[in-house]
């Protein structure tokens, strides 16, 4: 399933006629992105690709296996970015295309199948197998939606085969998990009443996703599923009556399929920073009739204790550039606290793609006339950076230590994936990873 | 197609990358999609460089499918030339460009460019890493040096005897394996003996470099897989011979120093006598207080010393590529006093040296780049210590074997900050540190054979490292036994984070079932002392002697394995 950068769709697609009425009220805080010229670039692109999303997948789903059908490039991908970690049981793989795969066609799904039945013999455990495509399967047009459903035939119930694509020419980064949460869409169970249900949406660290039940437990929001869920064999049902709580800005794609599902989206910033997440909460409050009084005091102590521990940072932040280097989509969101809780001067943010139905109500918070830039290219934009001087630069792991070398504080940006940030007893370690390097250069003497 | 869990290997273009990126002055145009710049990181956090590599990506999308992903590589040369002013330039294509057949290399040569371009052909679904850091570093040596090959059949000048012989060092590295310590105790062995280094490359040449590999008397092929092509071929194009031993271990310094004797016309006679009267000398006034005389290694004395003497026999199984593999079997063997219970490479290429070092050691070489297959041969050999790769590491973890990493592919750790070469005389030192570490240390092993019952040393605990006890010894091989819940439970008591990896090694145990054990269950089944008994056995030896028993029991027909059996068998076979 390609996604294409929404800003270079025609309007109708980006709303998507999949849900008439979430359309009509998406642009929630009136029209934001005009106000706002996009820089679009197009040149080198220094991103993952898809498949880096089963770095932290194969956590969140532990009875899930990733097995990518591609090259030798991409099993070392893989392993160059999660190899560190010694597995007794690795729970990705990927089945290497020989040069006999890519001479006929005809009997790749046989090879495929042949691997699917080593692997699952190596590991009964498995419930949930991906079926990931890369560039070369995409390529070549291995069609793995049919080799998926061959192989249900073969395994359901015992395993459950799905299919999605990682590959880095339809997939940046944070787009696999949306491709990866999209495929299982079809088979969420069917919601068996119209009674108003939440879904909150996008990979949560557990102690978050916990926090946030606690808070909804205490206002009266429910029933609150979350999807992905910790184990991929239990599913939330979806259907009339579902309201999406998206808590990963990048999820266009799972979107969509939800709502074409019956579900209703909730539109929102994210909840990152104690604004984020209070608007994020408040979202959810709203739509459960939730009295305000009971709102404000389910959430008071940790709208306290996030202010507290905000504060230090706030004071070191406060005045200092910040660059952004597209990486994830979470770009814009973060950008939006640091400039509004943190008061950081936003020099320029860089993201992969803007998806307007996503990122509205984040955009018409920047500050006016902030510099958004779509896309990439590397070069360019890394001389405008190198230009502007920035306090902190996030940036990938390609750019970071180079940067370093030339003196600039950088942030890499992938941790802010790996690591609990939603919600408010996370707003001050989210404060701190922008605050760390240069604190560190600081207190290094030599 | 093949179910790769981990790859020993990358693609060839890595290669590529790999020689770009240990030069100065050389850029590489890489046709490939969005998402492979991953590599990048490669060098800036596993090698924690604090440049970019010198590569620039054309990163195209599905949408550029459809147009002319020939222009963008044709702009991204441009671009490339322009910006970074290379002297050479290379060019080529990843896995998935390739394709698409958009020809990149023919194109920039097309273009024009004052410079040297070199047109990379790396087949991405036939061949891999090491293949394309050997090619790449041949078709550059080749492509700048063919004006001035000598004509055929004339011969080098002989080398001035008042002149000190030269050296080129071939074969180093970006992301090699120890390669930055390497070259320094390589450097100092070449100064001990009166030989001068002239070109070390690709690491840390220029293009100008290359140009003056000829003036050097001859070559050391220091890692073969990356340097033979092209030593092979400086032998052709400029009769320069080439010191084949690689320098890893005392004894093989010792026949590196004897065959650059022998290639140089030097007398070396007094390094070698030092490199053995030395080494009883580690504490003497005169080599603690000077700097001028770098010590020999202190690995023969260390290796003899009465502390070492438990080391004797140790099971080892060594994997890696051909390089370091075969240097490892003889350090183990012969210099630290282990057995080799199994050895093999991913390096087809050298698979004939390998299964000649196998032979010697009676057994039958792994030559695989199937990881499944070097984890099922670990299984069966049972091995006390594993010597191999990062994917070794995983191997051992599930199998609860000790494990040291002496081969790439390596992670972050094996790029150390400290001095930590494999070569030569300190690397020799490293080597005894490193793959000794990991063992049990000798007094607790005495002590946890004794006694079983310790609530703190229990099972597998190795308390000089703190690693959780492991059970998987007991279900590594043969019928699937599983550990009795009191040993799991202690286990868990121990160090909460082993529970884990203790339900993992419960899984592995099923898994290895399948694997390989039906060939042998159907013959004999342990009756519960014989079990019992067999828990007495030293939890590092347990898998060879459970096998070793099972085995003797389907040879002579016993149906139930008891104490008698198991002391039988091990008075038949030994342990």
């Amino acid at each position: 399933m390609a996604l294409q950068p929404c800003t270079e769709t025609p309007d109708k697609t980006i709303n998507n006629d999949l849900h008439p009425q979430a359309s009509e009220k998406t642009p929630v805080q009136g029209v934001a992105t005009q106000d706002f010229p996009v820089l679009k670039e197009r040149g080198q692109r220094e991103v993952f690709c898809g498949l880096t999303g089963i770095v932290w997948l194969h956590r969140k789903m532990q009875d899930a296996f990733f097995l990518v059908v591609g090259s030798r490039t991409c099993a070392h991908l893989i392993q160059s970015a999660a190899g560190v970690m010694i597995f007794a049981e690795p729970r990705f793989g990927t089945a290497v295309l020989g040069e006999r795969d890519l001479a006929g066609l005809a009997d790749a799904n046989d090879e495929l199948e042949r691997v699917v039945a080593q692997l699952l013999s190596r590991r009964p455990d498995i419930k949930t197998l991906f079926l990931v495509g890369s560039c070369p399967s995409e390529v070549i047009k291995l069609d793995l939606a049919k080799a998926a459903e061959k192989l249900n035939h073969r395994y359901f119930p015992g395993v459950r085969v799905l299919n999605y694509s990682g590959s880095g020419i339809e997939t940046t980064f944070t787009e696999g998990e949306d491709a990866c949460l999209a495929s299982m869409v079809p088979v969420l169970p069917e919601k068996e009443t119209e009674a108003p249900a939440l879904m909150v949406v996008g990979s949560l660290a557990d102690v978050v996703e916990d926090q946030f039940k606690r808070l909804f437990d205490q206002m009266g929001i429910g029933p609150v599923s979350f999807f992905p869920p910790r184990r991929a064999s239990s599913l939330p049902s979806v259907g009339k009556g579902t309201k999406l709580l998206i808590a990963q800005p990048f999820l266009s794609g799972t979107a969509r399929l939800l709502m074409a599902r019956g579900a209703e989206l909730l539109p929102s910033p994210y909840p990152f920073g104690i604004e984020g997440t209070t608007t994020w909460l408040k979202t959810a409050a709203e739509a459960w009739g939730i009295d305000a009084d009971v709102f404000d005091q389910a959430i008071a102590p940790a709208v306290a204790r996030a202010t507290t521990g905000l504060e230090h940072y706030k004071q070191v932040l406060n005045g200092r550039k910040a660059f952004l280097f597209p990486d994830s989509q979470l770009e814009i969101p973060l950008a939006r606290f640091l400039s509004r809780e943190c008061g950081m001067e936003l020099i320029e943010v860089g993201t992969p793609y803007i998806d307007r139905l996503l990122m509205d109500a984040e955009i018409a918070l920047l500050p006016k006339g902030t510099a958004l830039s779509e896309g990439q290219d590397v070069e360019k934009q890394l001389d405008r950076c190198r230009e502007a001087r920035p306090d902190i630069t996030v940036c990938g792991l390609g750019l970071a230590n180079p940067l370093e070398a030339e003196g600039l504080s950088t942030k890499w940006s992938i941790e802010l994936v790996f690591s609990p940030l939603h919600g408010y007893d996370q707003t001050a370690d989210l404060a701190e990873l922008f605050v760390r390097s240069t604190e560190r250069r600081r207190r290094l003497s030599v | 197609m093949e179910l790769t869990l981990w790859t020993y290997e990358g693609p060839p273009h890595v290669g590529a990358m790999r020689v770009a990126t240990s030069m100065e002055g050389v850029h590489y145009v890489l046709h490939a999609p969005q998402g492979d710049t991953y590599a990048d990181l490669l060098f800036t956090m596993i090698e924690r460089r604090d440049r970019r590599p010198p590569v620039s990506y054309t990163t195209f999308q599905a949408r550029d499918l459809g147009g002319d992903t020939a222009e963008m590589v044709k702009t991204s040369v441009r671009e490339a030339y322009e910006r970074f002013k290379p002297q050479v330039m290379l060019v080529g294509e990843s896995c998935t460009a390739e394709l698409i057949q958009d020809q990149p290399g023919s194109l920039a040569k097309s273009m024009n460019l004052p410079i040297p371009v070199v047109s990379l052909d790396l087949p991405a679904y036939s061949k891999k890493e090491n293949w394309g850091a050997s090619e790449t570093l041949y078709h550059l040596v080749r492509s700048l040096l063919l004006p001035h090959v000598l004509a055929p059949g004339s011969k080098r000048p002989a080398r001035d005897l008042e002149m000190r012989p030269k050296a080129n060092i071939i074969g180093p590295t970006a992301l090699g394996f120890r390669c930055r310590d390497d070259i320094q105790e390589v450097l100092k062995l070449l100064a001990e003996i009166g030989v001068e280094a002239n070109v070390i490359a690709p690491l840390g040449a220029t293009p100008d470099d290359l140009m003056r590999i000829p003036d050097a008397d001859f070559n050391i092929c220091l890692y073969p897989e990356i340097a033979q092509t092209t030593c092979d071929w400086l032998k052709r194009s400029f009769d320069q011979p080439i010191v084949t031993t690689v320098p890893i271990g005392v004894g093989a310094t010792r026949d590196f120093i004897a065959e650059i004797g022998e290639v140089a016309g030097i007398d070396v006679s007094r390094a070698l006598a030092r490199s053995k009267a030395d080494t009883l000398g580690n504490w003497n006034a005169a080599r603690l207080s000077s700097s001028a005389a770098p010590g020999a290694s202190r690995l023969p004395w260390y290796s003899r010393s009465v502390d070492s003497t438990y080391l004797t026999g140790k099971r080892v199984f060594i994997f890696g590529d051909a390089t370091h593999a075969i240097a490892a079997a003889r350090i183990a063997t012969e210099e630290l006093g282990f057995t080799l219970v199994g050895i093999g490479t991913y390096s087809r290429k050298f698979a004939r040296q390998i299964r000649e070092v196998a032979k010697q050691h009676g057994l039958e070489a792994v030559i695989s780049d199937d990881y499944l297959a070097v984890e099922t041969a670990v299984a069966e050999a049972a091995p006390e210590l594993v010597l191999g790769t990062q994917m070794e590491r995983h191997i051992a973890k599930r199998l609860g074997i000790p494990c040291a990493v002496i081969s790439t592919p390596i992670h972050v750790q094996d790029v150390p900050a400290r001095y930590s070469p494999q070569m030569g005389w300190e690397g020799a030192n490293v080597i005894f540190d490193d793959w000794v570490h990991p063992l049990m240390m000798g007094l607790e092993e005495h002590l946890i054979g004794m006694f079983r019952e310790d609530f703190e040393f229990a099972e597998g605990h190795m308390s000089h490292l703190h690693t959780a006890p492991h059970a998987a010894p007991l279900q590594s091989a043969g019928s699937p036994i599983v550990a009795s819940g009191s040993e799991m439970a202690a286990s868990a008591a121990l160090n909460s984070e082993s529970k884990p990896m203790a339900a993992a090694s419960e899984d592995a145990a099923e898994a290895n079932g399948k694997i390989n054990g039906d060939t042998e269950t159907g013959a004999a089944s342990w009756s519960p002392d014989g079990i019992a008994e067999l828990k007495k056995i030293p939890f590092f030896v347990r898998g060879k002697v459970k096998r070793n028993t099972e085995k003797f029991a389907s040879d002579r027909g016993i149906t139930a394995i008891t104490v008698d059996t198991l002391y039988e068998a091990k008075a038949a076979i030994g342990q």
